[in-house]
């Protein structure tokens, strides 16, 4: 198959005054250039980042390509050198075909314009012609679906609206080779979709895609191949799912425990504090990963300082869009009747085969009940989170399933048939 | 918020797309490598983006004019304005020499070009700054957003050129025959000139913001080494040659010997100020494309 993305090599300096204040006054300069005349430049060396280091990989005719990696990872400049917005400081790179680049939607809008108006302009500066934009430009208002105010200026739109005809023109653009970045991070989940099932019509027409994104979900789906870039350099390049499994597996490690040095900064009040909250598994070992099919626990540490309360803790299970699986307390605490001052440990079993596979984070709260109402004396949001996976020996909820499957929670039932016409 | 993505499924087999057709046309392939060292300059790209000059160069113009109150009528007002005072001040109280060009005539069409020009070196030194979004965000020459800001006051001077014409009229100064046709020269001798320190000063621009502060300076004493309130012919002989230095000299000079029917410049300043001019403009568009892949990274 004819590659349509080859990069070799690709290398990204910047200084680092070039990532923080490039530009400045040409004063300041001059003051500079003087001080350093006279010997008195204490800020005098220049520093190097490598936004990029020897970068290479190619990308075959019609295949979509995901790019992953945390923030500050080089995705945005691979990207940026592709679309032709700045050069590679080495290596190269061969595109062969129409790029069109999205690395924001609206790129050059402008609120004085109509809608209509702005079609024109942002298409034009997204690389179409003006006879392609005339012909496709009733496609374009009524899938916006802004048609009643396509000749109000844009000034007047909600951001709703704004965002609407901008990605109504974007995905009107026909390249053989589609760069995105992060252009689903924005607009409602709808939108998003929208975004993504028109990614599918590109890749299903046989266009090539490089896509960046933080849905890691997105990218299992949509992509043929992902590359992890981790430090400016590619630290896997392969299957998605493995791709995206390893890839969160490193970033989400670091949250597995949280503890709080001294009791001002520890959350809690009068009544409780909180010492440290970890994930760990049934050995009582703290994890970052735990296979599906294995028990979990979250250990809350906390002091309690006035005796007589009766407390307990309280937990919120969560995967990293947000979306609750349940929340869940101790119906019985041990000093059910009071409680005395002292450093306690408190632990729940989350147990196996419940959560979906993917980042579980967890809120932990140290409450008091007031019926009807729920006290929360001490809360951390975010606490602790760790990966679960499933190795996929067949014995879980997805059986010998290897697809996506989706929900908060996956929980092994028990299924009974019988046979009725016996 | 809890939102729920439903992925679409994956299309089965690849299907042609009916706008293959005239994808094949333009398609072209791109090498990307670090920057080259010497500046040159793509015209086959300038070519392939012409249509995004003429957008950028629409979007300006409507926008000028949607936002400015006044909208037309300030093109013709400025230069109205500007001409009316130089004609009291100048004309009756310091009492100007013009030769036997009436002085309104030789004030009016010293102030068209040079508002003209005014404009452009503000408009293109500030052209990267003012479309910092388009910069960062998608690729195209950068050359295009210079260009874009010395065309866009063209309209401006068509707008006022009728109030020249009708100075012109009153006092009954009339176009030189076949010199007269010799006039969009001398703006065009203002157009690469103007481009060319649009060039410079866009590209210094981004890496020194103050710069820009200085430009209205600039811009204020240039009228009166111009020659716009004077005839350049009514100086000693030379200075003249000091002054032809300056391109907007020739620009106006010129300009009066074809709309008026003033006498003639002289032609061997004029080929220094076309010289000058042309430093300016390889000049200037040689720094820009030097820095020019930089642009994103610094701005």
């Amino acid at each position: 198959m004819a590659i349509a993305i080859e990069a070799q090599g690709l290398s990204k300096r910047y200084r680092i005054g070039q990532l923080q204040a490039a530009y400045g006054t040409l004063r300041d300069s001059l003051a500079r250039v003087a001080a350093r005349a006279v010997g008195r430049d204490e800020h005098n060396e220049v520093e190097e980042i490598w936004a990029l280091r020897d970068v290479s990989f190619s990308v075959s005719e019609g295949e979509v390509l995901g790019l992953v990696g945390r923030n500050g990872a080089g995705k945005s400049t691979l990207l940026k050198i592709l679309t032709r917005i700045t050069t590679p400081t080495t290596g190269r790179a061969v595109i062969r075909g129409r790029v069109g680049s999205l690395l924001e939607v609206g790129t050059g809008f402008n609120p004085e314009l109509t809608g209509r108006e702005n079609v024109f302009l942002n298409g034009s500066i997204l690389g179409m012609k003006r006879r392609e934009i005339q012909q496709k430009l009733d496609q374009i208002i009524e899938f916006s679906g802004v048609e009643k105010f396509i000749d109000t200026p844009v000034k007047r739109y909600s951001s709703g609206m704004g965002v609407r005809l901008a990605f109504s023109v974007a995905a009107h653009l026909e390249p053989e080779i589609l760069l995105v970045d992060e252009v689903l991070a924005v607009g409602d989940a709808e939108f998003q979709q929208r975004c993504l099932g028109r990614m599918e019509d590109l890749s299903g027409a046989g266009r090539t895609v490089l896509f960046v994104s933080h849905n890691m979900q997105a990218i299992n789906q949509l992509c043929d191949r992902a590359i992890w870039l981790e430090d400016g350099r590619v630290m896997e390049d392969g299957e998605p799912s493995d791709v995206v499994t390893h890839y969160l597996h490193s970033t989400w490690g670091s949250g597995s425990r949280i503890s709080w040095r001294d009791d001002e900064s520890a959350p809690g009040d009068d009544l409780v504090r909180m010492l440290s909250v970890r994930a760990i598994d049934e050995d009582g070992e703290t994890i970052d990963t735990i296979d599906v099919r294995r028990t979990a626990g979250v250990e809350i540490r906390y002091r309690v300082l006035r005796e007589g309360s009766p407390l307990f803790a309280k937990l919120k299970v969560h995967d990293r869009q947000g979306d609750i699986a349940f929340n869940a307390m101790d119906i019985a605490p041990h000093w059910e009747e009071s409680s005395e001052t002292g450093v306690y440990s408190t632990t729940a079993w989350i147990p196996p085969n419940l959560l979906n596979e993917g980042t579980t984070s967890i809120d932990v709260a140290l409450c008091t009940l007031r019926a009807p109402k729920l006290l929360q004396h001490a809360a951390w949001y975010d606490a602790v989170s760790f990966y679960v996976f499933d190795p996929g020996d067949g014995d879980s909820a997805r059986g010998r399933f290897t697809g996506q499957l989706r929900g908060v929670v996956r929980p092994l039932l028990e299924w009974t048939t019988e046979r009725l016409d016996a | 918020m809890s939102t729920e993505l439903h992925l679409p499924q994956r299309a089965p087999a690849p299907e042609t797309h009916a706008a293959e057709g005239h994808l094949e046309a333009d398609r072209r392939t791109f090498v990307i490598q670090p920057a080259r060292r010497w500046p040159h300059l793509d015209v086959r790209e300038l070519w392939h983006y012409r249509e995004l000059l003429t957008t950028l160069v629409w979007r300006d113009i409507v926008v000028r004019y949607k936002q400015t109150f006044l909208g037309v009528a300030w093109a013709l007002l400025v230069p109205a304005m500007t001409a009316f005072v130089y004609i009291i001040v100048f004309g009756r109280f310091a009492k100007f020499p013009h030769g036997n060009t009436p002085y309104p005539v030789l004030v009016v069409a010293g102030v068209v070009p040079m508002q003209y020009f005014a404009a452009a070196v503000g408009n293109s030194s500030a052209s990267l700054m003012a479309n910092l979004a388009l910069v960062t965000k998608v690729y195209f020459p950068r050359v295009l957003l210079p260009l874009a800001a010395v065309v866009v006051p063209i309209v401006d001077l068509l707008v006022a050129l009728p109030v020249l014409f009708v100075v012109m009229a009153v006092y009954g100064s009339w176009p030189n025959g076949a010199a007269g046709a010799t006039a969009p020269l001398f703006i065009g001798l203002a157009f690469f000139t103007a481009l060319g320190i649009g060039f410079l000063l866009s590209t210094i621009n981004v890496r020194w913001r103050d710069v820009p502060y200085m430009i209205p300076v600039f811009l204020q004493i240039l009228p009166l080494v111009s020659g716009v309130m004077y005839s350049l012919n009514e100086i000693p002989a030379k200075w003249q040659w000091l002054f032809s230095l300056n391109p907007m000299s020739t620009a106006i000079a010129g300009w009066r010997w074809a709309m008026l029917g003033q006498a003639a410049p002289n032609w061997g300043q004029a080929a220094v100020s076309v010289t000058v001019s042309a430093l300016l403009f390889f000049g200037g568009l040689a720094v820009f494309r030097t820095f020019e892949p930089r642009f994103a990274d610094t701005i």
